[in-house]
């Protein structure tokens, strides 16, 4: 009985009771922030005593310096703009000048002119959930950093399955371009030029299906089966019929690439014979030097990796001195030109080719770098130019 | 060089009898051109009254926002030139509040022939304290201002994002827009921050010739009285007036004594 009795006072304690000992801090303020009421509650976390604060300090007096700083710049001009704020954490400073974090919610009253006439605020304690927000925030910044870290490995990985600088071969310039759909995963292109025996060069352009550490282990394999490869067998069918046995054993056709793969003989007066062979990949393009283009076709070229024995395509190209050679891959022709998704397409490239025509190496890469930079590429883009 | 949609760009809205003489009003760090909600009403009686978002806040366009180019106040200051121009505006009174005294007094300096006046609505050309020089701020201050806007931050970035970014997959958001007026995304934040209380434009002061009006408040935390003076003295020819007001942004707690002084200065 004396405990339902006990109750019962509690429950109809004075209002201001409730105000004083709630479990919050309670304060009113005129318009420009003159503290005129605050509850027991608060002077306690503050460590000071009524006489000290009211009509003798302004509420962005309690706060830390960059705390008064939020709110003349946030916290003010959003209060009256809205008439309410909630939930903004704030740092109180207290009278042994330690910070005490708060959540603080404001209400606006206005006087039947609809001017404010009184700010009512409420502060929560808020240690405990500062402290967890700011293991948030610190987690989110490790998960950034982990983020650069994951770029830089994809970066560097990304630069062992590329040529650092191509070779040079006398009587010819070489100039190669490298476009990567996303700099947080290794790309599925890849280009190489090296040297054979007997003057001769070895030179590929490919495409690896997908992207990231699988299709990076992949293209890499794929890169130095074809250097050696190349080595010991003239025939660039040879070649890739060699690639496509290691790829297809490897990994069991859960992978695939598209490659075309040359071999150059230079012959007499700056000319030169390139016998090209295709698995699957997008035609060459030829601009002459004078002033023509075409496609050297390699038709019914089949996808590497994904069958036992496959068709090797192969042409091969006579080229002139001046005659340039573009080796790419298709996502230099199905970058979009519009937001429509059309794509750039093999006649519009045809079309650049002639209007390009003739051209060096260097020259084609810088143009094509800059016809790029118009368009949007949503894939990697891998390009090999040799002039004769 | 092609021409900036600088309408688009700094979300510029026009008020006010076609033909009157030109106000653009520049808000300052924390929120955008709604600061001048209850000014602009009063001044576009008798002005052509333009207002605009800097690149980074309110309704500006975000995508024209980088780190590199908006750490510094010079680039600020070149979009008001490049807005002036752009809208052909001429003899133009530029009114700047806060940081964005600096900004004003930056682009008026570069290009006085544009500019008839300047008001200066609680300057600080430098908030950091150096020597004696009260600016009323040490570089721990602005550090613990970074914190707030930090702890401020995980609320904006899980529910408000989607929503500023015009495309809510999160259709419950819609209709709550807590907190709407001074949205700013947090990174952005940081770096007009920065910006803004590290930035030392004293020596600019001395170089403005446009006539100026410097209007401060009885009290303000972050712009002391003292700094208002400091802004007078520097500016040759210019005039100081202090308002009875309390607090950084007069605009708002006392917006008719402050358009007033706007309006009596813009006048011919």
């Amino acid at each position: 009985m004396t405990d339902d009795r006990e109750l019962d006072a509690l429950l109809h304690d004075s209002a201001e009771d409730l105000y004083e000992h709630a479990p919050c801090g309670y304060l009113s303020t005129t318009p420009d922030g003159r503290i005129v009421k605050i509850n027991q509650t608060l002077l306690g976390w503050l460590g000071r005593t009524r006489a000290e604060v009211v009509d003798r300090t302004r509420f962005p007096d309690l706060l830390t310096v960059g705390g008064r700083l939020y709110h003349e710049t946030h916290f003010a001009p959003l209060l009256r703009m809205q008439g309410s704020l909630s939930g903004i954490a704030l740092d109180l400073r207290t009278a042994s000048g330690e910070r005490l974090p708060v959540l603080v919610t404001s209400v606006v009253r206005t006087n039947s002119a609809g001017e404010p006439s009184l700010i009512r605020t409420t502060v929560f304690d808020a240690r405990d959930r500062r402290a967890y927000e700011q293991e948030l925030l610190r987690a989110r910044r490790v998960a950034e950093q982990e983020q650069a870290r994951a770029t830089e490995l994809a970066r560097t990985l990304q630069r062992t399955l590329l040529p650092p600088v191509l070779p040079t071969v006398p009587g010819f310039s070489v100039a190669a371009l490298y476009h990567p759909a996303s700099v947080d995963q290794v790309g599925g292109d890849f280009y190489d030029l090296f040297p054979l025996p007997g003057d001769r060069w070895g030179v590929f352009v490919g495409d690896v299906c997908g992207k990231g550490a699988a299709a990076a282990a992949f293209t890499s394999l794929t890169r130095y089966t074809l250097r050696s490869a190349a080595v010991y067998d003239d025939d660039p069918v040879m070649v890739l019929r060699n690639l496509n046995s290691v790829l297809h054993q490897e990994w069991c056709d859960t992978r695939f690439c598209t490659v075309v793969f040359g071999i150059v003989t230079p012959a007499s007066r700056g000319s030169c014979t390139v016998t090209l062979a295709s698995g699957g990949h997008p035609p060459a393009l030829l601009l002459g030097a004078d002033g023509s283009a075409a496609y050297q076709h390699t038709p019914g070229g089949q996808l590497l990796g994904m069958f036992a024995s496959v068709h090797i395509a192969t042409t091969v190209v006579r080229m002139a001195k001046g005659d340039t050679l573009l080796l790419y891959t298709d996502g230099l022709t199905e970058a979009r030109v519009d937001a429509a998704r059309n794509r750039l397409g093999d006649d519009a490239l045809l079309d650049f080719a002639r209007a390009h025509a003739p051209t060096t190496a260097g020259k084609l890469v810088t143009d094509l770098t800059t016809m790029l930079s118009t368009l949007m590429v949503d894939d990697d883009v891998a390009v090999l130019c040799l002039s004769a | 060089m092609a021409r900036v949609d600088v309408v688009a760009r700094n979300n510029v809205a026009v008020t006010g009898p076609v033909g009157a003489p030109v106000v653009v009003l520049a808000h300052g760090f924390g929120c955008a051109q709604n600061l001048w909600r209850l000014v602009a009403p009063r001044l576009a009686r008798d002005y052509r009254v333009v207002l605009f978002d800097h690149v980074g806040a309110g309704g500006s366009d975000l995508a024209a926002w980088s780190a590199q180019r908006y750490s510094s106040l010079d680039a600020y200051a070149e979009d008001v030139l490049t807005l002036v121009h752009e809208l052909d505006l001429r003899d133009v009174t530029l009114v700047g509040h806060s940081v964005s005294a600096s900004i004003a007094v930056l682009a008026a300096v570069a290009e006085p022939s544009r500019f008839a006046k300047l008001v200066l609505l609680t300057p600080s050309p430098c908030f950091l304290d150096d020597g004696d020089y009260h600016g009323g701020f040490s570089a721990a201050d602005i550090d613990e201002l970074l914190e707030s806007l930090d702890s401020n931050y995980l609320g904006w970035s899980a529910a408000m994002a989607p929503v500023i970014a015009g495309n809510p997959d999160r259709p419950e958001l819609g209709a709550e827009l807590t907190n709407s007026f001074c949205r700013t995304d947090p990174g952005i934040a940081r770096v007009f921050a920065r910006a803004t209380f590290l930035s030392d434009n004293r020596a600019d002061l001395a170089r403005v010739t446009v006539p100026t009006l410097v209007v401060q408040t009885a009290e303000d935390a972050i712009a002391p009285r003292e700094v208002g003076e400091f802004v007078r003295d520097q500016i040759a020819g210019s005039r100081l007036v202090t308002l009875d007001a309390v607090g950084h942004c007069p605009q708002l707690s006392d917006p008719e004594p402050t358009a007033a002084a706007i309006a009596a200065f813009a006048g011919p």
